[in-house]
């Protein structure tokens, strides 16, 4: 057998969507938060913090969908179609959001409030909907003949909404996190004194979560508590507890950097959780990665494209981020 | 109302809005380039200001590309399910490869165009902004390549109910692409020099005369110039194109239904009413012969006929007619623009003659209306085919979707849409009547010495208050005396 053309492909796919989470997240925790910021200068220097970035991160949630198509086209189109209400909603708040950033600095001053809120309501909703097409993910979905056999609501659960404001507090804490490292001042304090409940809610959420995903799924749970998964996992739930701690040390010392880095090795933890919840599986509960699969063919000629491409990307993305290093202030303006 | 043609109603709807901002970067990314360039070689301010000037109208577009683009990288999956199916093995490697190369490019160096003037130096900055515009032209590369196989499919095979790319070089470069490719790119950059120089030229009819406002005229119109009668040339290469590729699309074009006896040739039909259910095109005003010598460049060519192809097998002409033929006419008008202006160099009567600046002014949106009007002709040209002799678009939307969910979210976008991009196009005019400033990268921010700074997307903070306008006003008129007129 030569190269596992589905399992690279899906390993590149779960590193994109990852790499779309913690740095969409960020972003879209910034709009989460700007209903506690309420002055309008504070506001445009929480903007500005990401607006020469965003932009590319959210690029990562389009190479998940292209990457999907590319070599998995039967999960692609199943996924879609079953989750087609909450990710329409989903993309209905990622353009408020994204046409805040350049509309709010153009409007008047009586506007700006509407965009500020459409800033906020796509944040939020955007936030929330991918959260609930993860857990509706995480329940699985029936197919018949290629085809997506289950209604129109079948997305709507306890367990989905919980994870849907599950992901809208660890965005929030990761965009807190992100402006302790990027502001100073009032506004960092402020910032700090926002993290540390959430920090407490992000680690009861991922308890909830922990405790009631092998409850409602009964296959995930034997993956969990048999053995010798048992001991590979062990380790998860202990570096959660101890990453947690130590993010509320910093978060009540003097750490700039250190709690968006803790924050992300959390988030880290929790996505690694979820994926050894559902290998090989790219349509839960049983269609495997490899029966998926596009013909050979497509994902050998998108696969040297990815391979090649992807670390120039990196480098070029850190690059970026490097120009922009550094504390935004007040009347920061970039010229 | 099924939920295919509601389907196919939000598919029309979202692209139409997306197709515009697209076109527009394309166009203003390699403008921003070239004054980039200029002013870097030349060192006059005058290109510095227009950079600054219209990155902001490029910083809104792009915006607006980003957000209506993303739905679009979805919609094939939520709405098309079985196309994504059958054909995913063609259409997504090519999309992935259009996200790898140009997405990220773009949005990588996008950050450092609109706001690192200042954070790196300006050899590095330029490169940023031809970065910027390099991938706008890869990702119309890619996108084309993918839909240029749809109507023109090779190099795969069927395996088993779905496609099977076998020859990747012929699967891009099928017989459509080169043809689909050029076409596009010039029309975004003609979009681009009918905005900029319509823009100029409302400008100048409000009396704003200055260097900037005329260097904006001026480079648009040579654009014009360069690229209108080389887009009649490339369309009509294009046409001969679709005619060996896509007869029932050019039969329908034409509105001509059924073959003229041998030795005829085919008239011209300028006008007509083509009507699908009786199989004729009413009222036609035509030039005889005139079609097989534009089509097949000869006396007496033959084209196919509508009739030549069953009912079920035959796009919508009465709608291509026209649309075709809208695109065209407004092409012609581009082309007189291109010469009046060409004419009028002599003696700079350019910048002063009233009819002229009318006339530029009334076509700047032409561009994007063209492009809108081509785009449906070749897309409900398509038409039975989603994949051209493939793949039916009846069979390729999702077949579990209610007319309800479907209704609903069209619904949504509808109303999502018209207030998002009403309100940024309101935001693009509002900076574009504004005109470029001559002292903006000077000018430290709207707010005054002693007052906070407002932060803002590229220069791009608009007027907080009434003075701040009051003072453009003068700026601009005492730049104007400055510049003698």
């Amino acid at each position: 057998m030569g190269i596992d053309l589905p399992l690279i492909w899906a390993v590149i796919i779960l590193f994109g969507i990852m790499m779309y989470v913690v740095m969409d997240g960020f972003d879209l925790g910034i709009g989460i938060l700007f209903p506690f910021v309420p002055a309008k200068e504070d506001r445009d220097v929480l903007m500005n913090t990401v607006a020469p970035v965003w932009d590319g991160n959210e690029t990562w949630l389009v190479l998940g969908g292209a990457g999907l198509l590319a070599a998995f086209p039967l999960a692609y189109a199943v996924i879609l179609s079953a989750f087609y209400l909450p990710l329409i909603l989903m993309l209905v708040g990622l353009v408020f959001r994204g046409v805040a950033f350049e509309f709010r600095f153009k409007a008047r001053a009586g506007k700006r409030r509407w965009w500020d809120h459409a800033f906020i309501g796509g944040s939020v909703t955007a936030a929330f909907f991918q959260g609930v097409t993860l857990g509706a993910f995480l329940n699985g979905m029936p197919v018949e003949g290629g085809n997506y056999a289950g209604g129109a609501f079948d997305w709507v659960s306890p367990f989905s909404l919980f994870t849907g404001a599950a992901l809208v507090a660890a965005y929030a804490l990761l965009g807190a996190t992100w402006l302790v490292m990027k502001t100073e001042g009032r506004l960092q304090m402020r910032m700090r004194s926002l993290a540390r409940p959430l920090a407490w809610l992000m680690l009861a959420v991922i308890i909830a979560i922990s405790i009631w995903t092998p409850l409602a799924h009964e296959a995930i749970a034997r993956r969990w508590f048999s053995f010798p998964n048992l001991l590979w996992f062990a380790p998860v739930p202990t570096l959660v507890a101890l990453v947690t701690w130590r993010l509320l040390r910093e978060l009540g010392g003097e750490g700039h950097a250190s709690p968006f880095v803790l924050t992300l090795v959390l988030l880290f933890l929790g996505y690694t959780g979820l994926g050894i919840s559902l290998w090989p599986n790219v349509i839960p509960p049983d269609i495997s990665i490899w029966q998926a699969a596009g013909p050979p063919q497509s994902l050998g000629f998108a696969l040297v494209g990815a391979l090649l491409i992807i670390p120039v990307i990196l480098m070029y993305t850190a690059w970026s981020y490097w120009v922009f290093r550094g504390k935004v202030r007040h009347g920061d303006g970039y010229h | 109302m099924d939920a295919l043609l509601l389907a196919r109603i939000q598919f029309g709807f979202t692209i139409s809005f997306h197709i515009i901002f697209p076109a527009l970067t394309i166009g203003l990314a390699s403008y921003l380039a070239v004054l980039e360039g200029l002013w870097l070689r030349t060192g006059r301010k005058v290109y510095l200001d227009l950079y600054q000037f219209w990155i902001k109208v490029f910083a809104v577009a792009f915006g607006m590309g980003v957000v209506s683009g993303l739905v679009m990288a979805y919609q094939f999956g939520t709405n098309w399910s079985n196309f994504s199916r059958f054909a995913g093995g063609v259409t997504g490697p090519l999309l992935a490869y259009e996200v790898l190369t140009a997405f990220f490019l773009e949005a990588g160096f996008l950050g450092v165009m609109l706001f690192g003037r200042e954070r790196v130096g300006p050899a590095l900055h330029f490169v940023s902004t031809i970065a910027v515009a390099v991938g706008t032209l890869i990702s119309a590369t890619w996108i084309l390549a993918s839909n240029s196989w749809m109507q023109t499919p090779q190099g795969h095979e069927i395996i088993d109910g779905r496609v099977v790319p076998v020859d990747w070089f012929r699967v891009i470069f099928n017989p459509s692409f080169p043809y689909r490719l050029a076409h596009t790119v010039t029309a975004a950059y003609l979009a681009t020099a009918l905005m900029v120089g319509g823009a100029a030229a409302w400008h100048l009819l409000r009396g704003r005369d200055n260097t900037r406002v005329r260097t904006m005229l001026s480079m648009a119109l040579w654009m014009l110039l360069a690229a209108a009668p080389l887009q009649a040339v490339i369309g009509d290469q294009h046409g001969l194109n679709t005619l060996e590729h896509q007869p029932a699309k050019l039969a329908a074009i034409e509105g001509h239904w059924e073959r003229t006896p041998e030795g005829e040739g085919v008239p011209l039909k300028l006008f007509g009413w083509p009507d699908m259910q009786a199989e004729v095109t009413r009222y036609a005003v035509e030039i005889p012969r005139a079609g097989s010598l534009l089509l097949a460049h000869s006396w007496d060519g033959q084209i196919p006929a509508l009739k030549d192809f069953a009912p079920e097998d035959r796009p919508n002409s009465t709608v291509v007619f026209w649309t075709f033929r809208a695109m065209v006419g407004l092409g012609v008008l581009m082309i007189a623009l291109a010469f009046w202006g060409l004419w009028l160099r002599r003696g700079q009567r350019l910048y002063a003659r009233k009819n002229f600046l009318r006339f530029a002014v009334a076509l700047s949106p032409a561009g994007l209306v063209a492009i809108l009007a081509g785009w449906y002709t070749t897309e409900i040209g398509r038409q039975p085919w989603i994949v051209y002799g493939l793949m039916r678009t009846a069979d390729a939307v999702s077949p579990q979707h209610s007319t309800a969910q479907v209704g609903f979210t069209l619904a949504l976008f509808v109303v999502v849409y018209l207030v998002v991009f009403g309100a940024g196009t309101a935001y693009g005019l509002r900076l574009i009547a504004k005109g470029p400033a001559g002292d903006e990268a000077e000018r430290p921010a709207w707010g005054g010495p002693g007052e906070t700074r407002t932060p803002m997307r590229p220069l791009s903070a608009a007027p907080e208050d009434d003075q701040a306008e009051t003072d453009i006003r003068a700026d601009a008129a005492k730049e104007g005396e400055r510049d003698g007129h």
